[in-house]
């Protein structure tokens, strides 16, 4: 497990971690102000050409926080799967955008700058505080109207070295050179059309750029850590859990989790479509194989309360998918034991039991004859929690939740 | 409040745009989410709905997954995060003796008109940055920097939307 993100809440509590959270505004806030970020002349001026700070500033900061993340993620100290990547709703974020763009030059703040333009006592910073406020709140008077383009062009946690095909190094790299040569273009700009308020590149911006982009470069050499890696790191504390079978719930179990309405149990049906569509468990979605690695990186954002199960005929696939689903950082994640085979058996009936065993089948194929692919449409489907009694002792039991669960915008 | 004149002057965008760059990388290794902004206003202006008008509230499923039933809009750590920015900027503009009742404004208009723009823009702001969830802080500087798609494209449409405007406002700015 990498120590990085912090498991805050564990660690401090709910108002310890507020606090810290207190602490990373103090420093958000003092470093705006101090980039001039309170003045409204000085961020419009960006548009004018006359000012570039705001774009030297932001994309300074992108550059450094992005190499930065990823040179930690690369050499296993920070795990990426563990931070908020805001999801993409492609169109609306393009139109909410465009509309943002047209009010900061408008208004001449965004509502980051604006705060502390407030609190250094701008009248023009206040009044925009409070237009942002009757914006915010005219949009949750008129959403309804809108709920589809709302909730549309919607494509989860979705990276642009995913989009590009290309590894994170390289494009933590690309990105790194193509914001310097911008600020090389900056500078051509403002020496021609500059105002007195801007400030000229540094003496060391040359060292500085040189030590970034070599940081990138050692980024892209030592390269993200794939589940194989990542399984390694955890390997030996969680064997432990297998063989101590600590995780792995009998099918009682796991009906009385889907009848629990406070907890979303999600069943994840690792066998071939083949095996699926003869039979599974009311609920349960086919998980392939080689989704699996892709579909993690969403279901560590589920609520809190969500319990994975993963089941095969057996056990022995439905494993494999556990280790995978635990190195990418998926909490509460379960193994139905014995798997559907055993849940057919427990739900079944004593005559199906009976009458419809095949001997001698390998491991990993189902234990039961079925006439046709009956999918879901079987009363062992989707058993009466309350027609079977049957004891066991509870083994789930939630993690806290490491992940956030919204950026800074929820 | 001090004088103008004492006033010390920004630093190097450069170095600002450096320590900005730590503060945000610092944000993600600790907690795991990003700077924001609109986050905290949004939940402010919930909470005091809430009071005024709590039926409104359980009405519009937006609102309600914020303040429904016994949820405090308030308790959450992007209230305390934007209550840090706001005494940041104001610790940091006593340090540097910015701190001064004024209006910042273009030479040719008056305070009114500003004030009426200054409003006119944040309303816009603030609708905009609920659509693309997120604002400058939240989707362009933190998304940006963890890669998203979605971040990049709205960055870029930031930028569009306000070069495409600013040669309209050009009398306002200059």
């Amino acid at each position: 497990m990498t120590a990085f993100p912090l498991p805050l809440t564990e660690l401090l509590g709910q108002y310890g971690s507020y606090f810290i959270y207190l602490l990373v505004g103090l420093a958000f806030g003092a470093t705006l102000e101090t980039a001039g970020f309170g003045n409204s002349k000085k961020l419009a001026a960006q548009f004018y050409f006359k000012d570039m700070t705001v774009f030297k500033v932001m994309f300074t900061a992108i550059i450094v926080a992005m190499t930065l993340i990823f040179l930690s993620s690369a050499i296993g100290l920070l795990d990426y799967n563990l931070l908020w990547v805001p999801p993409t709703y492609l169109w609306p974020g393009i139109v909410g955008g465009l509309i943002m763009g047209v009010g900061f030059i408008v208004g001449g703040f965004c509502p980051g700058t604006s705060l502390v333009a407030m609190a250094t006592g701008k009248i023009d910073g206040v009044v925009f505080v409070l237009g942002v406020l009757f914006g915010i709140f005219m949009f949750g008077e008129t959403v309804s109207g809108f709920a589809v383009f709302f909730e549309s062009s919607y494509m989860g946690r979705f990276t642009l070295p995913e989009f590009l095909g290309l590894s994170y190094g390289t494009v933590v790299l690309l990105v790194v050179i193509i914001a310097l040569l911008m600020f090389w273009v900056a500078e051509k700009v403002e020496a021609v059309v500059a105002d007195e308020s801007a400030q000229k590149a540094p003496r060391w911006a040359v060292p500085a750029a040189s030590a970034l982009i070599a940081l990138a470069a050692l980024t892209l050499l030592v390269g993200q850590p794939q589940t194989e890696d990542r399984w390694k790191s955890i390997e030996a504390e969680k064997t432990v859990q297998l063989d101590e079978r600590e995780v792995q719930i009998v099918p009682a179990e796991l009906l009385s989790l889907t009848a629990d309405i406070k907890v979303k149990t999600v069943m994840l049906d690792v066998r071939d479509e083949r095996h699926y569509n003869q039979f599974h468990i009311q609920g349960a979605t086919r998980l392939p194989e080689s989704e699996i690695v892709d579909s993690a990186r969403d279901m560590i954002f589920e609520p809190a309360n969500t319990v994975f199960v993963v089941m095969s005929n057996d056990e022995t696939n439905a494993t494999e998918a556990w280790k995978k689903l635990k190195a990418e950082s998926v909490p509460n994640v379960y193994i139905l034991e014995g798997g559907v085979n055993n849940w057919i058996r427990t739900y079944a009936g004593e005559q199906f039991v009976q009458e419809r065993l095949i001997r001698n089948r390998e491991d990993e194929q189902l234990a039961w004859r079925f006439n046709a692919a009956i999918g879901s449409r079987h009363p062992a489907a989707e058993p009466n929690p309350h027609a079977f009694e049957i004891e066991f002792e509870p083994k789930v039991k939630l993690e806290l939740k490491r992940a956030p669960t919204s950026g800074g915008c929820g | 409040m001090t004088d103008q004149s004492r006033a010390k002057p920004y630093m190097n965008p450069y170095l600002a745009g450096i320590l900005l760059g730590i503060v945000l990388f610092l944000a993600f290794f600790i907690t795991g989410s990003g700077l924001g902004a609109s986050g905290g206003l949004n939940r402010l202006l919930v909470y005091v709905q809430n009071i005024v008008a709590p039926e409104h509230i359980d009405q519009v499923p937006y609102l309600l997954k914020m303040a429904g039933g016994n949820t405090n809009p308030l308790e959450s750590w992007i209230v305390f995060l934007t209550v840090g920015t706001v005494f940041g900027g104001f610790i940091s503009g006593l340090i540097g003796r910015r701190v001064k009742i004024e209006t910042k404004k273009g030479p040719q208009i008056s305070n009114t008109t500003r004030w009426i723009m200054a409003f006119i823009g944040g309303a816009l702001m603030g609708y905009g940055a609920r659509l693309a969830r997120g604002c400058t802080s939240g989707q362009a500087l933190s998304g940006g920097a963890v890669l998203s798609v979605g971040s990049w494209a709205f960055m870029f449409a930031v930028f569009a939307g306000a070069y495409a405007f600013a040669y309209f406002l050009r009398r306002f700015w200059n």
